[in-house]
């Protein structure tokens, strides 16, 4: 009884991860191609896929990395793009504790935005699945996503090299970028966040070892923070 | 970029990502985050991606730095698209068609 729900659970996640191969292949053939436009070899570029599953992550530091920044920049500003992982992982915690540590360990290797948003309206949904089914979920939406990560990052990687120079490569990274952010712009807040993060950053351009985005990013976080909270403030005083 | 700095930012970033994802499931277990720290990391992606991109649209490294009319028009049909639809490929399928139209209509 007990086997057969972890494995219905399991094979439900599955299916809830199906479509997003679809999502997840072409950014992570794109990956593989622009990291090896910016000179990485092969095999950099998908360890760098298999150790980090994080596309918007990888490509900040693929970016910073061909305008030769220091290293520890680098690593921090592609580290800021990946801080919504810490939020995923404190609202998963509760859902996955009573499960032995090795799997928490793996369950946080393998979290990434398609898996832990299908997994937390799961637990929500089903308070009283155990944290057994929860994580046979996770792992079930896993399972058509990663796998799909890595290789594609590795056609792209292969195929990247047959790419002509006329092909206007270079603006791959500001179009995927600039599609991933319309859906984030969900309420005010991210809009005034979004605002303070591109005219900061370029006013702060010529600041060096690419620390103005950094400065950026720091003023629009408060920025986003401080007017969701005045809204919320201003609303409960009308209601 | 040399070998041995691509590999120590692999590094950093496989370290610092995991360490982020396992930081509440793996150590702090299930107590809650303040909430003006919540508050602060709901606004990180959208604090750090367009603020990157804002420089390389303006001034786009494949035109040594000089605005290109071909380039802003089509980063400004990806962000209408993928706002109004919120549909990241066709925004990027759209963004990318535009560049090329862009381009060829353009120069």
């Amino acid at each position: 009884m007990a086997t057969t729900s972890i494995k219905s659970s399991f094979w439900k996640g599955f299916r809830a991860g199906l479509p997003f191969i679809f999502v997840i292949a072409p950014f992570a053939v794109l990956f593989g191609i622009v990291a090896t436009e910016a000179g990485l070899n092969v095999a950099q570029t998908l360890v760098f896929s298999v150790a980090v599953i994080a596309g918007a992550s990888q490509f900040t530091a693929v970016h910073l990395l061909t305008e030769n920044t220091p290293t520890v920049i680098v690593i921090v500003s592609a580290l800021a793009v990946n801080l919504r992982m810490a939020m995923y992982s404190a609202s998963l915690a509760p859902y996955f504790g009573g499960e032995p540590l090795w799997k928490r360990a793996l369950s946080a290797y393998l979290i990434v935005d398609q898996s832990y948003a299908l997994t937390i309206v799961e637990c929500e949904e089903h308070p009283k699945n155990s944290s057994r089914q929860n994580m046979a979920f996770f792992f079930g939406t896993v399972l058509p996503i990663v796998p799909i990560w890595y290789s594609c990052t590795l056609f792209g990687a292969w195929g990247g090299q047959a790419i002509p120079e006329s092909f206007a490569i270079d603006f791959a990274l500001p179009i995927t970028f600039l599609a991933m952010v319309g859906p984030m712009l969900r309420t005010a807040p991210h809009m005034i966040a979004a605002f303070v993060s591109v005219a900061g950053s370029l006013l702060l351009v010529n600041v060096p070892y690419s620390l103005g985005l950094l400065v950026a990013a720091l003023f629009a976080m408060s920025a986003g923070a401080w007017s969701e909270q005045w809204l919320a403030k201003r609303g409960d005083v009308d209601g | 970029m040399d070998n041995a700095t691509v590999w120590i930012v692999i590094a950093g970033l496989a370290l610092g990502s995991f360490g982020l994802r396992f930081v509440f499931i793996g150590l702090i277990g299930d107590r809650a985050l303040p909430d003006w720290l919540q508050r602060h990391l709901r606004y990180t992606a959208v604090a750090v991606l367009p603020g990157l991109v804002a420089p390389m649209v303006m001034w786009p490294s494949a035109t040594e730095g000089s605005p290109d009319p071909a380039r802003l028009v089509a980063a400004i049909a990806t962000i209408a698209v993928s706002y109004f639809t919120k549909n990241v490929l066709f925004a990027m399928a759209t963004g990318a068609a535009t560049l090329f139209i862009a381009l060829s209509v353009l120069s």
